[in-house]
């Protein structure tokens, strides 16, 4: 067995923040285990991503390079990880929990007889996976119960990549045996859903609105507060998907990432996908007539409370705050 | 064209979860069950490529007794019949699931297969990536649109942050659909009088001739650990309001 291997993912150009997480992720596994951690970065051209990687303190960075690797397809990435790790061994496999990762690596801890541990938020003693269960209401502790190597994906935002320290790790590369033929997808080039004109990630007061406003006929009480305060209006998931709001308000892993001064969430019960987008924000409040609801785990300040009542008279409130 | 989906019964949306006695689970007495959310846009994709192009539509599902409430519910929508694999879901990883389902599915040999994405409870996001990989078969995930063409399937593939992409693969092939691709139907009252009358195929794990020994366990279950410490602030509404616009002035000075 060969430690920790940490799967870095090219992304426009560049190896993503979430990666780097994952490294994080990956060297606080290492040190609890005293296991080497090193770092593979699948693709056709990575000798400048290799050698970024290389400045990490990694034992080694191996590119996986193959010219069927330059566009992503679950089989190409499948095939060359599965070579790859055949021939190494590693105790641990972590990815970032990226939507690449969650089209690939439960087929390729499946074609190893593994089971991946996904969109895990912390590591503990044993070593154990947390990962959160009930749309964010409850919180698991996972074990890898047999031999072989573990395969673990982490969230977006769950490990401190900024933390990471210099070092330098010798480059090297693993080459593959692809042929087309096996590649049976074939995916075109990605593009934008819509024109944006709403730039939520540059706004400085955001006011969301989820599933708690019940109908399209009442939006008018939240988009009156967004107004009192000056705020742009945003939604979750299920409010864009009903076609009450357009797309592009929303916030969430599959909407826009924001990172406010005030986050205003109305209604919106804090699924993980949606906490992704906003938690980076300095101040958070929650309404919701839900006591429980995962929103007030990450709020400032919390009311729990029917938001027919409360919105329209905290409209009346700001209003007079700000006289 | 014959569309197996494989469905899943979860715990409704708004249910109150309460960690049972022995830690690792919910305590299920008292729980409403409802069909999984990214599943029932599968089930109206697979509808309406029916619509389209004709065949048959087949709902599978695993777990005990109560997930026949569910069945009825595909078949009221429109689905021609079903199979139950009827097991306890306990110990079973997404691997277990998977073999499950891919046991059911290849007796089948249907020409694609589909499921929601992800989980309402657990959240694994797994079983259609794996159930891809135990049928030998090409898959694309986060589907929200599928189209039928003369070589296969061309469907749009969500990406992060609001792109799209789109791909083409052969059939038969599995896909694991997103929500909100499609409007989702009610059921009619014919519908649910046409159900009752539907095949339900029960078949149990053994019959399937899988033994999963798990390869990763569910330890323990608890809380969340909270992120922030959270000022709750109470009252009236008026009340609550007044003393939020302060804080948010005065303390977060965002105002």
């Amino acid at each position: 067995m060969s430690g920790v291997w940490v799967v870095l993912e090219e992304r426009n150009g560049k190896i993503g923040r979430i990666s780097w997480e994952a490294v994080a992720a990956g060297l606080k596994l290492g040190a609890q285990l005293g296991l080497a951690v090193n770092a593979v970065l699948p693709g056709a051209r990575t000798e400048v991503l290799a050698a970024e990687a290389a400045t990490k303190p990694l034992a080694k960075v191996v590119r996986l390079v193959h010219a069927l690797l330059g566009a992503y397809t679950a089989d190409g990435y499948t095939i060359a990880l599965e070579q790859f790790i055949r021939a190494e061994q590693p105790d641990y496999v972590i990815l970032p929990h990226t939507y690449q990762v969650r089209d690939y690596a439960p087929a390729l801890a499946a074609r190893l007889g593994q089971v991946l541990i996904g969109d895990v938020t912390a590591l503990g003693e044993g070593p154990t996976f947390v990962r959160q269960l009930m749309q964010g209401r409850l919180s698991g502790d996972y074990r890898h119960a047999g031999g072989g190597t573990c395969f673990v994906s982490v969230q977006s935002g769950a490990f401190r990549a900024d933390q990471i320290e210099g070092g330098s790790a010798q480059v090297e590369s693993f080459t593959p045996t692809i042929e087309p033929a096996q590649i049976r997808t074939k995916p075109g080039e990605p593009f934008r859903g819509s024109a944006q004109t709403v730039d939520l990630g540059s706004a400085q007061l955001i006011v969301s609105v989820g599933r708690g406003i019940k109908e399209a006929e009442n939006l008018p009480i939240v988009q009156e507060l967004a107004a009192a305060l000056g705020a742009e209006l945003a939604a979750s998931r299920p409010i864009c998907d009903n076609g009450w709001l357009p797309i592009e308000r929303q916030v969430g892993s599959s909407g826009q990432t924001v990172a406010p001064k005030l986050y205003l969430a109305v209604g919106i019960l804090g699924a993980i996908q949606h906490l992704v987008g906003m938690k980076g924000s300095q101040c958070v409040v929650a309404i919701n007539k839900d006591p429980d609801a995962p929103i007030f785990e990450v709020a400032d300040y919390g009311i729990v409370g029917d938001l027919f009542e409360v919105v329209p008279a905290l409209t009346e409130a700001v209003k007079a705050a700000k006289q | 064209m014959k569309i197996l989906v494989a469905i899943k019964q979860v715990p409704e949306r708004d249910a109150q979860v309460h960690i049972d006695a022995s830690g690792t689970w919910i305590d299920e007495a008292g729980i409403q069950w409802a069909l999984n959310e990214s599943d029932a846009y599968a089930l109206e994709e697979a509808l309406q490529l029916k619509e389209k192009h004709g065949g048959e539509v087949v709902v599978v599902s695993a777990g005990p007794e109560r997930v026949g409430s569910t069945i009825r519910e595909a078949l009221a929508k429109g689905a021609d019949r079903a199979i139950h694999i009827d097991c306890a879901m306990g110990r079973l990883d997404a691997l277990g699931v998977a073999q499950l389902l891919a046991a059911a599915i290849k007796s089948e040999s249907p020409d694609l297969t589909l499921t929601g994405l992800q989980s309402d409870d657990l959240g694994y996001g797994q079983t259609g990536v794996i159930l891809s990989e135990l049928l030998g078969l090409p898959h694309s995930s986060l589907i929200l649109h599928v189209e039928k063409t003369e070589q296969g399937l061309t469907v749009k593939r969500e990406l992060e942050e609001g792109w799209f992409q789109t791909i083409e693969l052969p059939l038969p092939a599995v896909l694991t659909i997103q929500s909100g691709g499609n409007k989702l139907r009610y059921a009619t009252l014919m519908g649910i009088k046409k159900a009752k009358t539907k095949e339900v195929r029960r078949v149990t794990a053994q019959e399937l001739g899988t033994t999963a020994t798990p390869v990763v366990s569910l330890a323990r279950i608890s809380a969340p650990q909270k992120q922030k410490s959270t000022q709750m602030i109470g009252g009236s509404p008026k009340e609550a309001a007044a003393a939020l616009a302060e804080k948010l002035k005065f303390e977060a000075r965002v105002l």
